[in-house]
């Protein structure tokens, strides 16, 4: 090590800027094209009046980008383990570069000398698949809940918010203990689960096109067998993983994963359709509906929803933050996470043993992770606060 | 008031029947009642030998069977061997079988023995929740005042500077998980290689390597503020923001009420107003907040415990759970359900109470 020297910080930190160039190029061209056009965006146009909200959007956007070019990105193969010494501080030069390798761990490397940056880096994908995706399955389920629950009420929503504030007892980290373990994977109550879980989306929207299009067979018949078609294709590789075509399928691990997050998220979606239901529920928009004969599910999913739909886009962007959280917390306890898995939380874990010798191995993702959360915060907010304004 | 009283209590028992079941149902699937008999038997026990160990071990049978001998209200289960040896749920050691208790479960004050520490799941439990407890007065002791302070600052203009700055901090807090704050603040206060800590040294300021420890193991003993703080603020900086961000929410709703308004066109001073009149409605959400906040500290405590070592409940759930010690983990559960529910009431009925606004029917 003696041959060669150190990066210094400020080379560290101009490679870094070269590595993520397709980041910022993507960046400056969405903000460019974004505040070009941005009164006829709709909230999304709005959002770049307010100065939180940019600069939470430009968090988010940032990591959302670093996830798509990850492969262009990284320098080193993130599993990959290089040469033998451990935990090397950032900008350690590697002994015995081959061609057309990169020649220094820019961020350090950890316990088992794997590139820290490029870890950091993959991790963020993993992150930002499973996240949004958990957290659009736990949204479709609060709102076909949640909606009859506070439109019907009586026995329904007596049952439903019974088993929801169940859930909600639960303390979380118990739940990951006894849900997310090799063990119980053999028992199949992940898939059991992911098959209440996942029909949910089917049912949502052919309940949604049928209280829409069904005075009109034909169109409806169409619309009900694509969604049909398309979704129960899908279920079938997802819970199951019996998908013929092999184009739907889930790692056991990860649908245990998944699963677990979806279901600790789904109960508060619902209470928050459910109290917004009953709010919206007295409106005028909604006894003209009523007195005009329409059914319930088209009032439900056609007349309430889109008026609610303020609060839970900005619900939408906090509880990504929370499912991140979550999904660190998952990794941080090594649950239903392979070892060598680059997400955050595992790197993390894998990084305090040695915390206070060898800081950069969990100082990186830590902030990663961070950074993220609180842009995703940001993000609701500053649209929180637009969508107050008209 | 009691009706009240008596339907959230009735709710709560249903609840915490429900929870403790599946808690024990997950507990108790058969591939951990595999593993049980391999660590409790032998490794090399064929399957033969597992299912009839899981038999006579009062493992089989059907899972409310089970279940209703785990708490106490069906009789616990005798098998007498081919030995003639009797053995059974309540029978310990060598005690005689025809004086032992017939029902003999949680609700008899039987918690079980764990497997792991050697020792009855009660004593464990109560042991490491007097720890716990040190660090959940602490944290509330910070989290409450400064939370309250930041947000009610914050509330009483809504829109100003101060509202602004506050307002940033709390959600940068709410941002950070306790296991990103955690090791943010040992890399800061307490590495002898980054952060304050070296610089300190040199000057001479500090002896020792490190400002604060970045184990709280020896606070298991003694607690000082140089082995407590740092997983104290861990917890707290989770809650603070969130806390902080309800008071505000609620301080500026009050503060665009009309006896508000009256007050300060009368001419009370500024200060008078938000002492007098808006603090003490602004505080009545809060309250169920803060009460609420608990399920989420019991979160932030079994992260902090396991970052920082401290031997307390969270460390002996991870302990539990990771060694498969199932009566251990089943106690630990039920002490946090108790937890959870507990605090829920405390917060429905304080609500009441703090309101009297809301009349019951």
């Amino acid at each position: 090590m003696d041959e060669t020297t150190l990066l210094s910080w400020g080379q560290i930190i101009a490679r870094i800027a070269t590595q993520f160039l397709p980041v910022w190029i993507a960046l400056i061209l969405t903000f460019a094209i974004s505040i070009r056009y941005k009164r006829r965006l709709g909230l999304y146009g709005k959002l770049f009046d307010s100065p939180v909200g940019m600069v939470g959007f430009l968090l988010v956007m940032f990591w959302v980008y670093t996830a798509i070019f990850a492969d262009m990105i990284i320098t080193m193969d993130p599993i990959a383990q290089f040469g033998r010494v451990k935990n090397p501080p950032p900008g350690t030069p590697l002994k015995d570069v081959v061609e057309g390798q990169y020649a220094y761990f820019l961020l350090g490397a950890d316990h088992l000398a794997r590139d820290v940056f490029s870890r950091v880096v993959m991790g963020a994908r993993r992150v930002l698949t499973i996240a949004p995706a958990a957290t659009t399955f736990a949204f479709i389920m609060g709102v076909t809940l949640g909606l009859p629950a506070g439109y019907f009420g009586g026995k329904l929503d007596t049952v439903l918010s019974f088993l929801a504030n169940l859930v909600l007892a639960f303390p979380v980290i118990l739940l990951f203990y006894l849900l997310v373990t090799p063990e119980i994977r053999n028992t199949g109550i992940p898939v059991v689960l992911a098959a209440v879980l996942f029909i949910f989306p089917v049912i949502f929207f052919c309940t949604l096109f049928n209280a829409r299009f069904f005075t009109n067979p034909p169109k409806r018949n169409l619309y009900v067998g694509i969604t049909l078609a398309i979704g129960l294709w899908a279920y079938a590789g997802l819970a199951f993983n019996a998908d013929p075509l092999g184009v739907w399928s889930m790692d056991p691990n990860l649908l245990n994963v998944f699963v677990s997050v979806v279901f600790v998220n789904s109960p508060t979606v619902f209470r928050i359709v459910r109290g917004i239901v009953l709010d919206l529920k007295a409106r005028d928009y909604v006894a003209a509906g009523q007195t005009r004969g329409e059914g319930p599910w088209y009032i439900m999913l056609w007349e309430i929803l889109p008026n609610a739909r303020g609060p839970l886009i900005v619900d939408f962007c906090l509880r990504i933050g929370y499912t991140t959280i979550l999904l660190g917390t998952l990794g941080f306890f090594g649950l239903g996470v392979s070892p060598e898995s680059p997400d955050w939380g595992s790197t993390i874990d894998d990084g305090r043993k040695l915390l206070s010798l060898y800081l950069h191995p969990a100082i990186t993702p830590a902030l990663a992770l961070m950074s993220l959360v609180l842009g995703l915060n940001l993000l609701a907010d500053g649209l929180r606060e637009e969508s107050l304004k008209d | 008031m009691l009706n009240f009283v008596a339907r959230r209590l009735g709710v709560m028992v249903l609840t915490a029947l429900a929870l403790t079941f599946v808690v024990f149902y997950l507990t108790n699937l058969p591939p951990n009642l595999e593993k049980l008999a391999r660590t409790e038997g032998s490794v090399r026990m064929t399957d033969q030998a597992v299912a009839s160990w899981i038999e006579n071990n009062g493992h089989g049978g059907s899972v409310f069977g089970r279940y209703a001998q785990w708490l106490g209200i069906a009789p616990g289960w005798v098998l007498t061997d081919a030995k003639g040896v009797t053995r059974g749920r309540c029978i310990q050691g060598n005690a005689d079988a025809a004086t032992a208790a017939t029902y003999c479960g949680v609700l008899q004050g039987e918690w079980g023995f764990s497997t792991v520490f050697k020792k009855p799941v009660l004593d464990s439990v109560l042991q490491k929740l007097g720890s716990t407890g040190w660090l959940m007065m602490w944290v509330m002791i910070v989290m409450v005042p400064c939370s309250l302070i930041m947000g009610v600052l914050s509330g009483m203009r809504e829109g100003s500077r101060l509202d602004r700055s506050l307002s940033i901090v709390a959600i940068a807090t709410t941002a950070t998980p306790e296991y990103v704050s955690g090791v943010i603040l040992v890399a800061i206060f307490a590495s002898a290689t980054a952060g304050i800590s070296p610089i300190l040294n040199e000057w001479g300021w500090i002896s020792s390597k490190t400002l604060f420890l970045g184990t709280a193991t020896s606070a298991m003993d003694k607690i000082t503020f140089w082995n407590f703080a740092l997983p104290v603020m861990t917890i707290a900086l989770y809650g603070i923001g969130y806390i902080a961000r309800m008071t505000r929410a609620s301080m500026t709703e009050v503060m665009t009420q009309q006896y508000i308004r009256t007050a300060r066109l009368k001419g009370v001073r500024f200060r008078d107003v938000v002492m007098k009149h808006a603090l003490r409605n602004a505080l009545i959400a809060p309250f169920t907040v803060i009460m609420l906040q608990f399920p989420w500290l019991l979160n932030g405590v079994v992260i902090t415990e396991a970052l920082f070592n401290y031997k307390g409940f969270g460390w002996t759930l991870v302990q539990a759970a990771g060694n498969n010690d199932i009566d251990l983990l089943l106690g630990c559960s039920v002490v946090a359900v108790l937890v959870v529910l507990v605090t829920q009431l405390i917060s429905d009925i304080g609500y009441v109470f703090l309101n009297p606004r809301i009349r019951l029917a």
